[in-house]
């Protein structure tokens, strides 16, 4: 409970249409959970909710991170508070270089007064790239703008690894890329696992898991997470599809 | 008053450029205006070893001005204009400035790191000189303060001084211009001369409503290639005043010039800049206007492409905030086959402020294979800000490829909750976001000795901005 990013009883909608309802989940740190469901089924709301999006409204519920409930705040501040959403459309930013973009973001972690040192800044960005295997040319790119898919996805672990989040939320990371960017971002993600950092994967594909192996895969459906177990559950979701969860949920109501 | 005159040269530079500054007959006061006012007859300057033509030229300038009306904003050039802005009653001749702020001014005009010379006037008079290229004299290139250029290259000067007719409406303000105007900077650069690193000028305006009149003078002879750069500063923030510029450029054929002017006036003056540009054949000009200060701005731009082949490149960069106004008029004129002139103008507007673009391009019938482009952006920062674009075109010729396009809008949502979602602030946000929108034009320039120093204004800029939120 200290050290876990919880939510509990989360209703969101998008105008009057409720998409997450009565969502309960705790990722604590050190773990990674991977929530998989059918398009629709309210991951990627979820995801840019708790980053808050203003577009989405809570209409009850609480998102605590180390115990501070974070629902009140502005996106920037939860930002600061230690939480990363990788975005499952990383947007364009034009005229502003990659470098200026995430130099800004660890400024706004520093104190009034503070500077952010340039040189280290830059040891810490190359070794960075070094690792997503992100050529140096594009530091000085824009961000995202004219980055492939697999670039974007690439950039946004970057940032993530720039950032140190305490808990991070990928939304749909996987999507787009091919398995060889694939591997580099799953060994960016593997890179950043342990003891002071907790991951929420979104994903509809089980391949992802084949690469950043959850600690624990839960269902979402209709807005809940209707059934949690460990990697094995992925690899069955693969196998028989979603159905008879769907099936077993009903029995069960 | 020598004192404040004194022309500081590097110690190898041995032309003779002080600023020559003799005993001046004042005006009798007339009867409806303070004595040193704007409206009252300037300052004769015969007697001072100036030619009779510059005496006659301004004399002229002085009757243009009485006889033409201020405009009104019935006049199609006067559209939108707040016209209330401007008013002319109450600005002077300035002071010259004291030791202290002469010694202060000197030390804030900081340009680019590598430059070939720096000259530095405040309220019309060179208060410093330095060349930094020491070669650079030999080659035949003259880079001198205006008034020593009136008296030393009158032959020059009489053919190039405001030789184009103000079309764009300023037209008595140009005569006012002609009429009142002391200093600025004087560039020559002979027949296939490069001066590889930029020329600067600082010129700085002080005192409460003083009236200022910079002047700049390119003219580049066939196959030369120079930059320079003007800043146009205010010694206090708070400062109001008049600032009336002339910037003409002449490029010769073959030649490559480009002009780069950081108009960053305290927020309460009222600026004025009239600029004529004319291309040569196979020759290219690119003017870059960065807009930052001023309460009222007015830029009118000409670009006259008299030659096959030239090009003309008009940039321009424009910050406003609280209730400024930039009023931006431009006229793309194609006078001549296979010329081509590129227009990029881009507004951020924040708070109550306007901009207003009016820009026409003109392709005459014989100007065939001409390729004219005109785009206006205007980013909205705020619902109270509010921008005004009217572009034209008038193609007499057939066979061209003309494009024009204004645009108005705001910071994409998404785009902004990106940069929050990394934790960077609204505040921060936006200002990357203006930033960015506004490096498509200064990465025009692709001159890497300039563009730090731009980058560093508008910074400032912003922070000014920000202090002025925190009420600091």
């Amino acid at each position: 409970m200290n050290s876990s990013l919880v939510i509990k009883d989360l209703c969101i909608s998008i105008g009057d249409r409720p998409i997450v309802k009565s969502l309960n989940l705790e990722v604590p740190k050190g773990e990674v959970h991977a929530i998989m469901g059918l398009n629709g089924s309210g991951k990627s709301t979820l995801a840019k909710a708790i980053a808050g999006h203003p577009d989405y409204n809570i209409t009850s519920g609480s998102v605590l991170l180390d115990r501070v409930e974070i629902l009140g705040m502005e996106a920037d501040e939860r930002s600061r508070k230690g939480l990363f959403l990788a975005f499952q459309y990383p947007n364009e930013v034009p005229g502003v270089s990659n470098a200026n973009f995430i130099r800004a973001a660890l400024q706004s972690r520093l104190g009034e007064g503070e500077e952010l040192e340039a040189v280290a800044f830059y040891e810490r960005l190359y070794e960075k790239m070094d690792l997503l295997e992100i050529r140096r040319e594009f530091t000085a790119r824009s961000v995202n703008e004219g980055f492939s898919g697999g670039e974007k996805k690439r950039n946004e672990i970057l940032q993530m690894a720039m950032l140190e989040p305490s808990y991070a939320v990928l939304d749909e990371t996987d999507s787009g890329l091919d398995i060889d960017a694939l591997k580099i971002v799953a060994t960016g993600v593997n890179t950043l696992r342990g003891p002071n950092l907790g991951v929420l994967l979104i994903t509809h594909y089980q391949r992802l898991l084949n690469y950043i192996v959850p600690d624990h895969v839960h269902v979402m459906m209709d807005g809940r997470i209707v059934k949690s177990g460990g990697k094995e559950l992925a690899l069955e979701l693969d196998e028989r599809g979603y159905d008879w969860v769907k099936a077993e949920e009903a029995a069960l109501a | 008053m020598s004192d404040q005159t004194d022309t500081i040269l590097t110690a190898d530079y041995s032309e003779s450029t002080e600023a020559t500054e003799s005993a001046r007959v004042a005006p009798e006061p007339s009867e409806d205006s303070a004595p040193g006012s704007l409206l009252t007859t300037p300052v004769s300057h015969a007697g001072e070893g100036t030619a009779a033509w510059l005496d006659q030229r301004r004399a002229q300038a002085w009757a243009e001005f009485q006889s033409l009306d201020m405009p009104a904003r019935t006049e199609q050039s006067w559209r939108f204009t707040s016209l209330g802005k401007v008013n002319l009653d109450s600005y002077h001749a300035p002071q010259p400035v004291s030791a202290a702020v002469r010694e202060q001014l000197i030390a804030r005009s900081v340009g680019n790191s590598r430059t070939a010379g720096r000259m530095v006037f405040a309220n019309d008079s060179l208060l410093d000189r330095r060349l930094h290229t020491q070669a650079l004299l030999s080659t035949g290139v003259i880079w001198k303060p205006l008034d020593a250029a009136f008296r030393d290259h009158a032959d020059l000067l009489e053919r190039h001084f405001m030789s184009r007719e103000t079309v764009l409406g300023s037209r008595k303000f140009a005569a006012l211009h002609a009429a009142r105007v002391e200093n600025g900077t004087f560039l020559f650069v002979p027949k296939n001369v490069e001066v590889a690193l930029p020329l600067e000028t600082f010129h700085w305006l002080s005192g409460p409503d003083s009236a200022v009149f910079p002047h700049t003078l390119i003219v580049a002879e066939a196959g030369s290639k120079v930059t320079l750069v003007d800043y146009l500063g205010s010694e206090r923030d708070d400062q109001a005043g008049f600032a009336c510029a002339v910037n003409d450029l002449v490029v010769g054929e073959g030649a490559k010039v480009t002009y780069v002017c950081v108009q960053d006036w305290s927020n309460q003056a009222v600026s004025f800049q009239i600029n004529s540009t004319t291309v040569g054949r196979d020759a290219a000009a690119l003017s870059l206007h960065l807009n930052l200060g001023a309460s009222y701005a007015r830029l009118e731009s000409l670009s006259r492409l008299v030659g096959a082949g030239g090009r003309s490149d008009m940039l321009a960069a424009t910050v406003a905030d609280e209730s400024q106004e930039f009023d931006q008029r431009t006229l793309q004129d194609h006078l001549e086959p296979h010329t081509t002139s590129d227009l990029l103008y881009k507004n951020a507007l924040a708070e109550a402020s306007k901009t207003i673009f009016a820009g026409l391009i003109r392709v005459e019938a014989q100007a065939q294979h001409t390729d004219a482009y005109q785009k206006v952006r205007n980013l909205m920062l705020s619902d109270e800000a509010e921008a005004n674009s009217m572009p034209g075109l008038e193609i007499m010729a057939d066979e061209v490829r003309c494009t024009h396009g204004a645009t108005s809008g705001h910071i994409d949502a998404e785009e902004l909750f990106y940069l929050l979602a990394r934790g960077i602030d609204r505040k921060t946000a936006q200002e990357l976001v203006v930033q960015g929108f506004l490096s498509e034009v200064i990465e025009r320039l692709q001159n890497d000795a300039v563009t730090p120093r731009l980058a560093a204004v508008l910074a400032a800029k912003f922070a000014r901005m920000k202090r002025r939120r925190k009420g600091v």
